[in-house]
């Protein structure tokens, strides 16, 4: 029953994909629509077979910018969120600097960034990537720090436990489902981060630099295989971590 | 068991807890108590009538208004510190990633217990409540009873002198709570702890308690105290007469009325 009712979920957008892309097919063939602009399913994945090599190039050096952007952030998003916790001072100082982190599109921030550390490195694209996933895992993780049940302060109390005990053996470990949510959310932001900073210059590489050149030098259909790489990509992203998510709850049982 | 000094010694107390907008609640007024080491001493009483607040001062988990609290002629922080005492709630309160034999071993962990010390020790507490055969399951897998005997074992694992628990039976059917009332009796038997217990049963109290601290609520005050003395407890006494007339006298005080009429029962 339950195998069958995973396949079905599996299968039920698989063929609503296969549908939608049968129709697309169907509708540029049948009303010869021109490439550049909408080109065919068939067309694309076509690009993507010919290019290959370089869309794998460019998405190793996009996926690393966003992989230690990821890194960068979550680690700084969960010591932060520790420390907030502590201190209510810092909390309430970060309110502010957090919300307009929320607010603004980060990556408009890559020009400052590519001024500060030179348009050679990806430095700067690494650290767009790293503030946008500092918010999402500042959040969640705080959110989580603070979700322990009044029962176990009592018992942390009543034991003498230091800060620090409280931090590893109770707090943190409550916290992990909302840590691995924030990564989730997080995962896809470092991607779309990475790439879009690459449209504000940078190295010349990357699938962002390479979707806007062969825009830019009219391969429309290249440059929609590129745009597939970074789909792929982005889902890489977020199934490594919803894996993640999903065996850590089914490992907790709860 | 010979030590003259009082495990907790409770002197004209009062808590008074203060809400926002100057809102006041006297949770209690001018309470005092002392509970003899070895010495099982059940606190009953009405809804809000201070039950809890009255165990949370002994355990340092909040603080007094005024008044004083010893617990083995120490602050309560410094015995809450010294882990003079063991806790345990209406809620189990384990922590559901860490499998049975790990939270029992949490406290002896946070003081420094090395791996193997830990081991012997909830390998004999795990024995001690019959979970023997569940060390490596995790909270989720266990029956309510079975929780609340792991946050027991949990709370006698510094072998504490003091056991201070707040309905701890709460929650279980009745069944599964005499069964477990009979466990407490052997448990405070072999490590010879004195008691506080929180419950809102009156059977439970007379059945475990060497006194009954009968409370009164607005603002919390001890009304009257029975005492009880038994010469055992065991499931013969859940049928014997002086059983009955313990749970009588207890009654009336709750109910308002004085329990002169109950004979073999000593009220003071
Ligand atoms: N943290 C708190 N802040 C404000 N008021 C409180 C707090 N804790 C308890 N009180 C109040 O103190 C009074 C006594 O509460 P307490 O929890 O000790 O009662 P109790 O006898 O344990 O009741 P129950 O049998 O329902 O558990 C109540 O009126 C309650 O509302
Ligand atoms: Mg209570």
């Amino acid at each position: 029953m339950k195998a069958l009712a995973g396949t079905r979920t599996v299968l039920a957008p698989v063929a609503l994909g296969v549908l939608a892309l049968a129709l697309w097919q169907a509708l540029v063939v049948a009303f010869e629509i021109k490439p550049f602009l909408v080109p065919s399913p068939l067309g694309i994945g076509g690009a993507f077979v010919d290019t290959a090599d370089h869309i794998l190039d460019a998405a190793v050096q996009t996926g690393l910018n966003a992989l230690i952007g990821l890194g960068i952030g979550a680690v700084t998003g969960i010591l932060v969120a520790i420390l907030a916790n502590a201190l209510r001072v810092l909390d309430r100082m970060l309110v502010p600097l957090v919300a307009s982190l929320a607010v603004i599109p980060i990556v408009a921030l890559a020009p400052i960034f590519y001024a500060m550390f030179g348009a050679a490195a990806n430095t700067g694209r690494q650290l767009v990537a790293a503030v946008a996933v500092f918010v999402p895992m500042y959040l969640n993780t705080l959110q989580g720090l603070r979700q322990v049940e009044p029962v176990h302060r009592d018992l942390m109390r009543s034991y003498a436990a230091t800060a620090e005990q409280v931090n590893r053996m109770l707090l943190l470990p409550g916290a992990v489902p909302y840590v691995l949510n924030g990564l989730k959310i997080g995962s896809s932001l470092a991607v779309i981060s990475a790439l879009i900073a690459e449209y504000f210059g940078g190295p010349a590489n990357g699938l962002g630099i390479a979707i806007t050149s062969s825009a830019a030098g009219s391969n429309y259909t290249v440059a929609w295989a590129y745009v597939l790489g970074a789909v792929l990509l982005g889902t890489l992203f977020y199934g490594v971590t919803a894996a993640l998510e999903g065996w850590s709850r089914r490992r907790r049982r709860t | 068991m010979t030590d003259p000094r009082p495990a907790v010694r409770i002197a004209s107390v009062d808590k008074i807890f203060r809400g926002r907008k100057g809102a006041e609640v006297h949770a209690l007024s001018d309470v005092s108590l002392d509970v003899a080491p070895g010495e099982f001493v059940s606190l009953i009483g009405p809804s809000g009538c201070g039950k809890s607040t009255l165990m949370r001062l002994v355990a340092d988990l909040d603080q007094l208004t005024a008044g004083e609290i010893e617990v083995f002629g120490k602050t309560p922080e410094q015995a809450r510190k010294d882990q003079d005492y063991g806790i345990a709630f209406q809620q189990a309160g384990l922590l559901p990633w860490r499998t049975v034999r790990a939270n029992i071993e949490l406290p002896l962990e946070i003081h420094g217990v090395d791996a193997r010390g830990r081991a012997a020790r909830s390998d004999e507490l795990l024995e001690l409540i019959g979970l023997a055969d569940f060390a490596d399951h995790h909270p989720d897998q266990l029956s309510g009873g079975m929780k609340q005997r792991v946050a027991i074992a949990r709370a006698l694992a510094e072998r504490p002198r003091l056991l201070l628990m707040d309905e701890p039976f709460g929650a279980l059917d009745e069944i599964t709570r005499e069964h477990m009332q009979n466990e407490l009796v052997a448990l405070c038997k072999e490590t010879g702890a004195a008691v506080i217990f929180v419950t809102h049963s009156i059977p439970e109290a007379v059945f475990l308690s060497d006194r009954v601290v009968v409370m009164s609520p607005r603002p919390g005050r001890i009304k009257d105290i029975v005492t009880l003395d038994f010469s055992a407890r065991d499931e013969e006494l859940r049928e014997d007469s002086t059983f009955y007339d313990g749970v009588t006298a207890v009654r009336m005080l709750l109910h308002d009325g004085a329990a002169d009429g109950a004979r073999g029962v000593e009220n003071r």
